[in-house]
């Protein structure tokens, strides 16, 4: 039994996954990914050989995937985080036609043909606005953890309108709105709102058809996976295994390649 | 031929545009030193026939900005131009130019000369603005051409028929008008058969600009439209007019096809043909393009140097019989062709695909020029609608590398990519 792997080094957090032949994930890390995104790639690798029980050997192929492809020192190979995400939703969810992933610094749009392959794709340009950093700076500004962030906004009766497209601007409008007393779980719905109908408008972009899966690490949101659903009218396909898509998708990319080296030379030569 | 006349061959566009330029700008320099005239004129409709005929050295801006880009200084005429108080949303040639003018001329390449008189087109909505800077700057003269666009896509005047003659007539009462104000202002009289000699250069120049871009449908192609592609379209503006300029695109056809016969090409391994659509990325261009030859991609096309020569890419031919009436219908044809270009690219390039047996299309918006950006993400849809095409569309900027996030670009390019060989590892899996 061979083991592949993918590494997905994002801004933020670094995620690993072990697939086998059956493409079933054996074991899977998350860790932040720090100022060292070496030791970050590494450290990711080794925390999931440990959790899988998996010796480094056995695992005969590493893709390196996110902003910190290259720094997978130990991979064998890199492919973007864009093919990769669009990997792993297709494999989870097979009808996929279009994929939006969050993450920490940027959001795609991705556009998937009925062969599976990526056909277009948007990202979110020179600007963190509309991605999961605009909640990070929220959750700052209000002293309040990143987790409570979706269920505190789900709570809200008249939700405020955030204006400001900037992640920066943004903490000066969430206190203006504080020092006006309106509610938190009024501005946080603002706030996912205003994040939530950016990254709708790169979707559409690319185009929305169902179905829509959600990646990234903003999954664990119900909020935002609720607003939404609201805004493109369709529930769109989120797993507990949302957070590792690019990493899975790399650990498939890596799995082929294993099965491609195993067709005899004559073969390929054909 | 001997391997010394293949060296000498191959790459001798690139090498004698290089040169040429060159001693434009020293040509410019000696001007400014001197004190003497110069036209201050843009890509889009330079009028060089008319103005050459008064011996009227012209200064392109637009060429003086993007080289501060290229020489990696455009920062540092960006930001003086906002000290004073433009806005960083606005043109960066603009910009380039005004600190260009606060400094008295003083240019990476030489001294430009200050102008004498602007002249323009309608082709672009910021040439406008900007000749009013120096307008003022200067208490100059402005002449602006106002050409008739195509008031439909796909739909133009042609030829022959009563709308497109009474355009032809509205331009060349203009170039009437141009005459005139290029007598007062030099002293010399209207020479009509120097304009003759002049339009003849322009006539070679543009039949084989038109030959050279038709002979990169080849395949390995023979130049780069991104790199190769700029040097040549600088030289379709800065000599057009000229014995150099005609010579010099009579030798390019002979290398390309030399080229051609010889079945060389730009790159060593040609995996994927693409067409680049809008203006590159002058603050790390050669990195821009190494994002994509890196790849074994090879832009084989490109719009800009359809639009950036003023639609010399059409290769009108002036008659040389009647010259004001033909140059008024050849600046009618050729002007609007380049705003068309800009503005409906995807017309074209439906055909284009099939005939330069394109893999991808990679549309560049830039983020200082609405004029050329404006409506692309429209474009690139409706392109995709007509045909099965990749796309690529990234964003960045010709002259300010704040704007210009390389990380970004390689990610966005690399994935274009990565799509381009699955998408030909499921073509090859089909045919088997």
């Amino acid at each position: 039994m061979a083991y592949a792997a993918g590494v997905d080094v994002g801004s933020t957090q670094t995620k690993a996954v072990i697939i086998d032949e059956q493409k079933k994930i054996v074991s899977r890390s998350l860790i932040d990914t720090g100022a060292n995104v070496v030791q970050a790639a590494e450290k990711a690798f080794l925390l999931t050989l440990k959790d899988g029980n998996i010796r480094e050997e056995e695992v005969s192929y590493v893709i390196g995937t996110g902003y910190g492809r290259y720094k997978v020192t130990f991979g064998n190979a890199q492919i973007t985080e864009i093919s990769c995400h669009g990997r792993g939703a297709v494999h989870m969810f097979p009808k996929t036609r279009t994929v939006i992933d969050m993450g920490g610094q940027d959001t795609k749009g991705i556009s998937i043909n009925e062969s599976g392959e990526i056909i277009d794709f948007c990202m979110n340009d020179k600007c963190a606005a509309g991605t999961g950093r605009f909640l990070g700076a929220a959750s700052m500004a209000l002293d309040i953890p990143l987790g409570e962030l979706g269920p505190t906004a789900l709570k809200s009766e008249r939700p405020v309108k955030i204006s400001t497209t900037c992640t920066v601007f943004a903490e000066t409008e969430v206190l203006s709105w504080l020092g006006k007393g309106k509610k938190i779980q009024d501005i946080l719905m603002g706030v996912h709102k205003s994040i939530a109908s950016r990254s709708v408008s790169l979707l559409r972009r690319v185009g929305i058809k169902d179905q829509v899966t959600f990646t990234g690490g903003v999954t664990k949101n119900l909020g935002m996976v609720t607003v939404i659903n609201e805004l493109i009218g369709l529930k769109m396909n989120v797993s507990d295994d949302s957070h590792y898509m690019g990493a899975l998708g790399a650990a498939l990319f890596a799995l082929d390649h294993i099965f491609e080296s195993r067709i005899p030379h004559e073969e390929m030569l054909k | 031929m001997t391997n010394n006349g293949h060296e000498k061959l191959v790459g001798r566009g690139a090498r004698d545009g290089a040169q040429l330029f060159r001693e434009w700008f020293q040509r410019l320099s000696d001007t400014a030193e001197s004190g003497g005239h110069s036209a201050y004129v843009f890509v889009m409709g330079s009028m060089a026939e008319i103005l050459r005929v008064f011996d009227l050295p012209m200064v392109f801006p637009e060429i003086n900005s993007l080289q501060t880009a290229i020489r990696h200084v455009s920062a540092e005429f960006l930001n003086e131009a906002e000290d004073i108080g433009y806005s960083p949303d606005i043109c960066g040639y603009v910009k380039a130019d005004v600190a260009l003018q606060m400094r008295g001329g003083g240019h990476p390449m030489g001294k430009i000369p200050k102008p004498s008189i602007a002249v323009l087109t309608n082709a672009c909505n910021t040439y406008l603005k900007w000749a009013e800077i120096w307008e003022r700057m200067y208490e100059i003269p402005m002449v602006t051409v106002d050409v008739p666009a195509t008031r439909q896509a796909n739909q133009q005047s042609q030829p022959g028929s009563e709308q497109f003659n009474r355009e032809k007539k509205y331009v060349l009462e203009q170039i009437k008008e141009l005459i005139k104000i290029c007598e007062k202002l030099t002293g010399k009289k209207f020479d009509i058969d120097k304009l003759r000699q002049i339009m003849g250069y322009a006539n070679v120049m543009s039949k084989n600009w038109k030959r050279v871009l038709e002979l990169n449908k080849s395949q390995p192609s023979h130049f780069n439209a991104l790199t190769e592609g700029t040097i040549y379209l600088g030289v379709a503006n800065a000599f057009r007019g000229t014995e150099e300029g005609a010579q010099y695109f009579t030798d390019l056809v002979e290398e390309m096809e030399y080229m051609s016969k010889n079945n060389i090409g730009t790159l060593i391994d040609e995996k994927y043909r693409l067409c680049f659509i809008g203006v590159p990325c002058y603050p790390i261009f050669r990195r821009f393009n190494e994002l994509f030859t890196d790849w074994g991609g090879t832009f084989v096309t490109s719009t800009y140097l359809w639009f950036a020569t003023g639609g010399a890419n059409l290769g009108v031919q002036y008659d040389l019989k009647d010259p004001l009436d033909s140059l008024a219908e050849g600046v009618l044809i050729s002007v609007r062709d380049a705003m068309d270009s800009m503005f409906s690219p995807e017309i074209p390039l439906v055909k284009m695909i099939d005939e330069f047996n394109l893999d991808g299309v990679v549309y560049h918006p830039i983020k200082s020029c609405r004029t050329v950006s404006t409506g692309l993400a429209d474009n690139r849809r409706a392109l995709m609608e007509m045909k099965d095409i990749a796309t690529l569309f990234i964003e960045s900027d010709m002259m300010d590398q704040r704007v210009v996030s390389e990380a970004q670009m390689k990610n966005r390019v690399d994935a274009f990519f990565e799509g381009l060989d699955a998408r030909r590892t499921r073509e090859k899996m089909e045919q088997v």
